[in-house]
């Protein structure tokens, strides 16, 4: 528990950092809510009676607290160009974005368990070697390049789903799910063979150890050995690094979403970056380090459930 | 320790893919076959010849030109990101790992937020504030760099500060920054070694990553990333103009990956 609550104290810290440091960023940035109102022609005096109006003349911290208020109530405030609530633009897409990275994730863990296990198993025999110099390849290859790898394999010589074919969950749902698996293999696919090399040599170290003999010599035949004593000590690092790349997962959407031309939060994200409509950016952003970091943190409490020895 | 090493398999492949790598970038720094900007509206998307390698995008441009210049601009780009990462990681780690205290605590809570930011976004932050191009690019990366690099060098200082040569020459009277840099320092290469190779593809795929959005190296100067985005509206008809800038990225990582692998 204390573990919880210290790790829930670091979290809240981070947030208002992070929050604040954004918040900070652009408001440095010359040109303000009122100026984007009235445009860059507006004479000083209305200039000043709107800012007085929007409340922008007060000092810096208030206007932070308030924005953060309202930022946690829901309110992300308006959009510089289409003046629609930043909350109603955001609403509909964040399910895609969220719902792709959780597809991927379940992708990378069903994958990479059995692939890792099986290639520690047969470690050094040809079809490990095999496994290994492919995963190696897959390593390196950006998943935005293996989003246009699929798409032309797939897409266009296959024609397992059309290229830019998306369907909104609302309207159809298998439909949504039948064309989101292709990009969130995009995704998975880097992250599986990370995970399946951490698992293989995860396994390979821990099966060296003294307990483990000691698990032979009791008449434990080499499954038993495996599945019972050797993974459940094995899988602890993997799970470390599935926490890192879950985080990931949803920050690299954003780029998959252009691969596949889904229109979620990073489609949103990138049009307003260049309309320079910072008040969507700015929820945005602090938006997905919120889910990120909030991430981060089931993921250590999850973590302290698997292995109790973690302590502060 | 300095006895006769046999290489694996990996790491020769490794250095032959880096090598090969090197001397492209260089090649490009020095001369193309073909004017990157030079339009020739005969050869649109023509397919890989002798004449152009790689074949020819949208406007008539040789795809193997700009695959060089591309490589040279990321290889610059990571090149710079790594050692913006690097020195300052160093510095701010030797110093909290080898005298600790308060000043540990802050700099590592610090380390933590932004550790916490996924890079994408602080690079999304800097280019919404600073505007597109190259310089932004390699702050924002480098900014987002230090913490890693930090955390793995402050971790070998804690490790080192404790043990008996660091006490002897602290007996002797050596300075605190001489055993920092000449006693501590060259015990951490070989872990720093690595992660500066892990560093350098991590920039190379955020690099290309940020300039396939749009956010990173403009046009009309070539990058991977951007050359990736454009092909993918002639995919079906032009399938060389994606694999090209995509195989350069792959055997860019790939190579410094088997490197780092056979380093460990």
């Amino acid at each position: 528990m204390r573990y919880i609550g210290k790790k829930l104290a670091a979290m809240i810290i981070t947030l208002l950092c992070i929050s604040f440091l954004v918040y900070l960023a652009f408001d440095l940035i010359p040109g303000d809510a009122a100026l984007a109102a009235l445009g860059t022609d507006a004479t000083s005096e209305s200039l000043a009676a709107l800012r007085e109006q929007l409340g922008l003349d007060r000092p810096f911290l208030e206007r932070y607290l308030e924005w953060l208020v309202h930022f946690l109530c829901g309110d992300f405030g308006t959009s510089y160009k289409y003046h629609l609530p930043v909350a109603d633009m955001i609403v509909s897409k964040l399910p895609i974005t969220v719902i792709m990275a959780v597809i991927s994730f379940f992708i990378m863990v069903v994958i990479s368990l059995p692939v890792g296990i099986y290639t520690a198993k047969h470690s050094g025999r040809r079809i490990d070697r095999f496994a290994m110099a492919l995963n190696q390849v897959v390593m390196s290859v950006p998943h935005f390049f293996m989003g246009i790898l699929i798409t032309y394999l797939f897409g266009m010589l296959l024609k397992f789903f059309t290229p830019g074919g998306f369907v909104s969950y609302e309207t159809d749902f298998w439909g949504f799910l039948s064309y989101i698996i292709f990009p969130c293999f995009a995704i998975a696919l880097p992250k599986i063979a990370m995970s399946v090399k951490l698992l293989r040599s995860s396994c390979i170290e821990e099966s060296k150890k003294d307990y483990v003999r000691t698990a032979y010599s009791k008449g434990n035949n080499t499954n038993k050995v495996l599945y019972r004593h050797v993974l459940r000590n094995a899988i602890i690092p993997v799970i470390t690094l599935w926490g890192m790349t879950l985080a990931d997962m949803l920050v690299g959407s954003i780029v998959i979403e252009q691969v596949f031309n889904i229109p979620g939060i990073g489609r949103i994200l990138l049009t307003s970056i260049s309309y320079r409509d910072y008040p969507v950016v700015e929820a945005v952003i602090v938006l997905i380090a919120f889910v990120v970091i909030v991430t981060n943190f089931v993921v250590d409490v999850i973590y302290q459930l698997v292995d109790p020895r973690i302590s502060v | 320790m300095k006895r006769k090493k046999t290489y694996s398999p990996n790491f020769i492949m490794g250095l032959v893919i880096t090598g090969a790598m090197l001397l492209l970038v260089l090649a490009g720094f020095i001369h193309t076959p073909y004017d990157i900007t030079k339009m020739d509206s005969t050869a649109k998307l023509a397919a890989p010849s002798l004449k152009h390698l790689m074949g020819c995008d949208n406007f008539g441009r040789d795809i193997f030109s700009r695959v060089l210049k591309g490589m040279g601009n990321t290889f610059v780009i990571a090149v710079a990101t790594v050692t913006i990462g690097t020195v300052c990681g160093v510095i701010i780690g030797a110093f909290t790992g080898y005298f600790g205290g308060l000043l540990d605590e802050v700099l590592m809570r610090v380390n933590d937020v932004v550790f916490a930011f996924p890079s994408i976004l602080l690079a999304l932050v800097f280019v919404s504030i600073f505007g597109t191009g190259k310089y932004n690019v390699i702050g924002a990366l480098g900014i987002a760099f230090i913490p890693s690099f930090a955390r793995i060098v402050r971790g070998e200082f804690i490790k080192y500060r404790e043990m008996d040569y660091v006490k002897s020459a602290r007996l002797a009277g050596v300075g605190q920054l001489r055993i920092i840099f000449v006693h501590i320092l060259p015990n951490a290469m070989p872990v720093l070694l690595s992660s500066i190779m892990i560093g350098f593809n991590n920039a190379v795929l955020a690099e290309a990553g940020m300039s396939y959005l749009g956010i990173g190296v403009q046009p009309p100067s070539a990058s991977l990333g951007s050359m990736l985005s454009e092909s993918q509206t002639y995919l079906f008809s032009a399938p060389w103009y994606a694999l090209f800038p995509g195989l350069m990225i792959i055997l860019m990582v790939l190579g410094l990956s088997l490197l780092a692998d056979a380093g460990k």
